[in-house]
């Protein structure tokens, strides 16, 4: 009983995927889970590809710069626009767990110009990612 | 007598086909239970333009060239603006030669043999795609099957069969041979009585005995009659050691492991069923083939930032990129097929609802890699020709090349076809850094993969600079709220590409929003 929710966790994603009316072309293959803990590496790995590394986003703000972003100052906004997704951006709710959304707003909050310590926890993404 | 005068179905649907032309036609087929595959009807009739009647149609992709095509066939006079240098947008090949720059402006350059190429997007066509494949039979673009299913590719897990691939047809007959013996185990215990029949039980327990291999005790065990559908350790030969022995079965948990079924449903989709399609020589054949009809028509190297509308017409301005001067086209109406991913980088004079769902669309942004290699190891070691291997690592796919099977000299497969998290961490590295992650994955399922490696290119999507992402990801709940105000046509301004169709992700749902996007201005200017 008690493996359930992790067999759960690890299937959502993916039948999220095959329940879509016409799918996208796709690859056909399951990813193992991330288990990525840090903040820095989750930025450096997962929010760079289209932040880039200095967090500057890219063309012409199509994807806004995350550096000395006054927006940052109240962690329901980033937890907000990471966990549903915004624009073009996708929703990670189902991509990473709130524990690793917490330790990647964290450190933005915390680098790239932007300094706001409180750090943002697991619990807070879960009680600030209602849409 | 009278079987002479009734018409046979062939008949009446030749004629019908004479009196009324292709939609008519179609709809008659739909009738008889045949053709329901497509929205497709055949090219839309046009007739009655006003003469001079002008349209701008903004990105030269599929959407924007079918939407020129028809249009100009109908005598509307067209404009196309295209950012980049080349037409076809997302129908993109590259080639030895082609270099390709990322949005920070990292170039790399593609070092391919002659003939060697890669599709970075669009590479498969389903057979039911029946606008596009119209397109490809009307300007003669040459295709070929691509290799969907491929029973020899491998599935690879980490958290099964010790981490070792496996072939598809083995992992395949394992799952449907111990789920088999376990709906069998249910249905002799009694447990199932409540639901199934008698009769549909010994049915059922029939089929289960055949479909799943079980053997007399409906039990599934290694077997020669096992082995003739998941492979044998030594297959079948001639003369004196002619017999074959079976393979070892794998076991239930290693069976169980997603990236199994996974693939197993995968294949099931509609729009990954074979046959499946490429071109001969690359994917943007077709787009090159469009640019043949109405390439005249394209401004290259021209970047829209704003679209203006009021009761007479619709002004367009755009930067053109070499000289970096500001310019503008006017006409009557305008088709913008810029991706919404980017669209935000345009000043568009549109109505509230348009506009919010503009911003409503979520990107996937896939990544692919082309790797060269001396030679065709997959083919010649491996019994691979063509068709996919699947892993749980980031660049969850290899994919085989499915044309010049036998050829010698160097080849190139798709060493990554990467999605999600597995996508976004390729495309945080750097080009040399993607390739030694693709090449250690991927020595997971050839050894060889080192010693044969010659060059390889790297395209991750969030980071094409003309549309910093993949494909259009609707979710219910958007396409609810948003679906109808994206693709009505606001004022003298509609929306067409992929984005604006429930075909998202394929060239199929670009043409036809293009084709309902020209509808909707044809309709209005007739109506006028
Ligand atoms: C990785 C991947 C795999 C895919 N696989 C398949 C597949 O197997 N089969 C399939 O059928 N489809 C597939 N697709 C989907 C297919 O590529 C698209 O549906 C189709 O090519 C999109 O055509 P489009 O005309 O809608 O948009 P695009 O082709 O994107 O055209 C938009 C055009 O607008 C231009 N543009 C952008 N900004 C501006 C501006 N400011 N001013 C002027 N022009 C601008 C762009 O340069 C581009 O040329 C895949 C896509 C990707 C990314």
């Amino acid at each position: 009983m008690s493996e359930r929710p992790a067999l759960l966790l690890l299937a959502l994603p993916l039948l999220a995927l095959l329940a879509a009316p016409a799918m996208g072309d796709t690859p056909g293959s399951v990813q193992a889970k991330n288990n990525m803990a840090e903040g820095k590496a989750l930025f450096e790995q997962i929010c760079a590809a289209c932040h880039m590394a200095d967090a500057r986003g890219s063309g012409d703000g199509a994807i806004p710069s995350l550096a000395s972003d006054a927006n940052l100052a109240d962690p329901a906004y980033p937890v907000g626009v990471v966990m549903n997704g915004k624009g073009a951006m996708p929703p990670f709710a189902e991509l990473l767990t709130p524990a690793q959304v917490g330790a990647a707003i964290t450190y933005v909050r915390t680098h790239f110009g932007n300094d706001y310590p409180q750090p943002v926890t697991e619990a807070d993404v879960r009680k600030l990612a209602q849409p | 007598m009278t079987e002479m005068t009734t018409p046979s179905r062939r008949q009446l649907l030749t004629l019908i086909g004479r009196m009324g032309g292709a939609a008519a036609m179609y709809q008659a087929m739909t009738a008889f239970g045949h053709a329901a595959e497509t929205q497709f009807t055949g090219p839309p009739v046009l007739t009655g333009a006003k003469p001079g009647a002008s349209v701008v149609v903004l990105g030269a992709g599929l959407a924007g060239m079918v939407a020129a095509y028809e249009l100009t066939k109908a005598g509307y006079s067209v404009k196309i603006l295209e950012f980049q240098d080349r037409p076809g947008g997302r129908n993109y090949t590259l080639r030895g030669g082609d270099s390709f720059t990322e949005s920070d402006g990292t170039v790399q350059k593609v070092q391919f043999a002659p003939g060697n190429y890669i599709n970075p997007g669009p590479w498969r066509i389903p057979h039911h795609h029946r606008c596009l494949l119209h397109y490809c039979r009307q300007f003669g673009v040459a295709l070929e099957p691509f290799i969907q299913l491929n029973h020899n590719g491998f599935i690879h897990s980490g958290s099964a069969f010790g981490g070792k691939p496996m072939r598809y047809k083995e992992v395949a007959t394992d799952f449907r041979g111990h789920t088999s013996e376990l709906l069998g185990k249910a249905l002799n215990a009694g447990a199932l009585d409540q639901s199934v029949s008698a009769e549909d039980k010994e049915k059922l327990l029939e089929a289960l005995r055949h479909w799943g291999l079980l053997d007399n005790n409906m039990a599934y065990t290694s077997s020669v009659h096992v082995s003739s559908q998941r492979g044998y350790d030594q297959p079948p030969g001639g003369g004196r050691n002619g017999a074959p022995t079976p393979s070892q079965i794998a076991g239930l948990s290693d069976v169980l492991d997603p990236q199994v079924w996974t693939a197993m449903s995968f294949y099931f989709n509609y729009v990954m069923q074979t046959t499946m399609f490429q071109p001969v020589g690359g994917m943007d054949m077709i787009g090159k083939a469009f640019a043949r009809q109405v390439g005249k028509l394209i401004t290259y190297n021209a970047k829209v930032t704003k679209v203006a509308q009021g009761g007479d017409g619709v002004t367009v301005s755009y930067k053109d990129a070499p000289s970096g001067k500001m310019q503008s086209v006017s006409a009557d109406y305008c088709v913008c097929t810029i991706p919404l991913s980017i669209i935000s980088q345009v000043e568009m004079q549109v109505g509230p609802k348009l506009a919010a769902a503009m911003k409503a669309v979520p990107y996937a942004g896939q990544l692919k890699m082309g790797l060269e290699f001396k030679r065709r190891f997959w083919e010649e070691d491996d019994n691979i020709y063509g068709g996919h291997s699947f892993t749980d690592q980031a660049i969850a796919q290899l994919s085989y090349p499915n044309d010049r099977m036998f050829s010698k000299g160097p080849a190139v497969l798709l060493g990554a076809f990467a999605r999600d998290l597995g996508a976004f961490q390729l495309t945080a590295m750097t080009p040399e850094q993607r390739i030694e992650a693709a090449l250690k994955q991927g020595e997971v399922f050839h050894p060889q993969y080192r010693k044969e490696y010659m060059n390889g290119v790297s395209v991750p999507w969030s980071r094409v600079p003309w549309i910093l992402g993949c494909t259009s990801r609707w979710s219910e709940a958007n396409r609810e709220k948003h679906y109808r105000n994206l693709v009505e046509m606001d004022g003298r301004v509609v929306l067409a590409g992929e984005h604006a169709s429930y075909y998202g992700g394929w060239m199929e749902g670009s043409l036809l929003s293009g084709i309902d996007a020209i509808t909707q201005i044809h309709e209005r200017v007739t109506a006028a």
